[in-house]
């Protein structure tokens, strides 16, 4: 019994320095609509492997430039299915890695309490100077926005109105700022813990827009990294899924 | 070779850009010539102060405007309370910000100009009854041209080459606030890189060529 208690701490102890050796950092991209559940993500992930998560966030074109020079990350977390897809068939990132670890949703957000109503009657009414959407060219969820005036007829009605941040971000900061009274964001970045954070908002129906999928993929510099391989099985566990859902992604 | 809206955007861009250098050459002028002759301790800090968009990055400035022009700030609440609403995504308020950013540019050159004529010129011209508004247009400025077109040329030149403050201020509108910089920008986001190219070889030849024209400008020193 003894010898048994003894023997098993010793593995523990082995397993903890072994542990220590093999814990290696990562170098991640980060769609910028994901940052603030992937900090989340990224403690809890050095927390339970020793692996330390280095975190880029920003848009995914620019990451996408970014890679094909040369870029040193391992691991790329996109905004969209199609960059990841692409990387993946310019031998850019490791063939069947790709996975959608999140799907956003979009919600019509104002940082005016009660200025946005739970049905997004706001838009047809058109009671405000700017509207604040995420460059549609570049951005998945400007894209989405544009879809959802379509759908709704309003596009004309609105367009001259609209202000573009070059991402979701920067749109977001237009409109906590107040220089537009209201605009679509990710739910994710107005939402904690399945709560409104502030201001209001309408989440947007998901029959007003296609799916907002978002795939996250190794890079062929991450091909032989194991603390890359570890935060990809991480991101597909129970923990992270957790946060992720509670930022309002579906999954 | 260009599309319609880059050469909507090439236009802005030297819109803006005069507009701005005519507006910092009658704003500079007074504090150039002001911190010229200043024996004022304020002198040091209104130097300073001129001198701060030099070194604070892009986004710093485009921050503090964006909160300052805003609805809530104090910029914004006077324009609002004047019925001009905010400046935020308008071209009046890239013009402020730009002319913000490129003050340096415009008054530091003017000063040394000013300076360098010293004090003699208009002593004379004031015992020729010249008064100091007559004497300022008919000695000073003759004699601080170089400095004017010095002034003048890096101050457009500078705005042009403007990007991070109209990044955050702009909202990216046709016509309105979409300029060069940031069309290459959203092309080189967009995976466009051909007509990236296009717009930022201009540019870069651009750039040149008035770096050229002001270096060869007589081989007098490039400053004043």
């Amino acid at each position: 019994m003894k010898t048994w208690g003894l023997s098993l701490l010793t593995g523990l102890a082995f397993a903890a320095v072994s542990l220590t050796v093999q814990a290696a950092e990562v170098q991640v991209a980060v769609a910028a609509n994901f940052t603030a559940p992937m900090q989340k993500i990224a403690a809890e992930f050095e927390k339970d492997t020793g692996h330390k998560a280095l975190l880029a966030f920003g848009a995914t074109g620019k990451f996408y430039a970014q890679i094909k020079n040369g870029a040193p990350f391992a691991v790329f977390l996109a905004a969209d299915e199609k960059t990841p897809a692409t990387l993946e068939s310019e031998g850019d990132a490791v063939p069947g890695s790709r996975f959608t670890y999140a799907i956003g949703a979009l919600v019509l957000w104002s940082a005016k309490p009660g200025f946005v109503d739970d049905q997004g009657a706001v838009l047809k009414k058109g009671e405000f100077q700017h509207l604040a959407i995420a460059n549609p060219k570049t951005a998945p969820y400007g894209a989405e926005a544009i879809k959802v005036l379509t759908r709704l007829s309003l596009l004309d009605a609105i367009q001259p109105k609209l202000v573009t941040g070059e991402n979701i971000s920067q749109t977001y900061q237009f409109i906590v700022t107040g220089n537009a009274e209201l605009g679509f964001v990710a739910l994710s970045q107005v939402m904690f813990d399945g709560k409104l954070s502030s201001g209001s908002a309408w989440i947007v129906p998901a029959d007003l827009h296609d799916p907002i999928r978002q795939d996250a993929v190794i890079l062929a510099k991450g091909k032989d990294q194991p603390a890359a391989k570890a935060l990809v099985e991480y991101l597909k566990g129970k923990k992270a899924t957790a946060i992720i859902q509670s930022y309002g992604y579906n999954l | 070779m260009l599309s319609a809206v880059d050469l909507a955007a090439v236009w802005l861009t030297f819109k803006l850009a005069t507009v701005t250098t005519a507006i910092l050459l009658m704003v500079g002028t007074p504090i150039a010539w002001w911190l010229a002759g200043a024996q004022s301790r304020f002198k040091i800090l209104i130097g300073a102060v001129v001198a701060l968009p030099l070194v604070l990055p892009p986004t710093v400035l485009g921050f503090y405007l964006l909160i300052a022009l805003g609805p809530h700030g104090l910029v914004g609440q006077f324009t609002q309370w004047l019925g001009w609403g905010i400046l935020p995504f308008t071209f009046a308020g890239l013009v402020v910000a730009s002319a913000l950013y490129s003050l340096p540019f415009v008054v530091q050159p003017l000063q040394q100009a000013f300076e360098a004529i010293g004090p003699r010129p208009l002593e004379v011209a004031a015992t020729l009854r010249a008064s100091p508004w007559d004497s300022f247009f008919t000695v000073v400025v003759p004699l601080a041209k170089p400095g004017f077109i010095t002034a003048a040329i890096l101050g457009f030149a500078h705005t042009v080459g403007e990007f991070g403050v109209v990044l955050m201020i702009g909202g990216n509108i046709q016509e309105k606030t979409r300029v060069v910089s940031v069309q290459i920008y959203d092309h080189v986001e967009a995976l466009e890189y051909a007509e990236a190219h296009t717009l930022a070889g201009g540019m870069l030849l651009f750039s040149f060529l008035v770096l050229l024209a002001l270096y060869s400008r007589k081989g007098r020193s490039a400053w004043t």
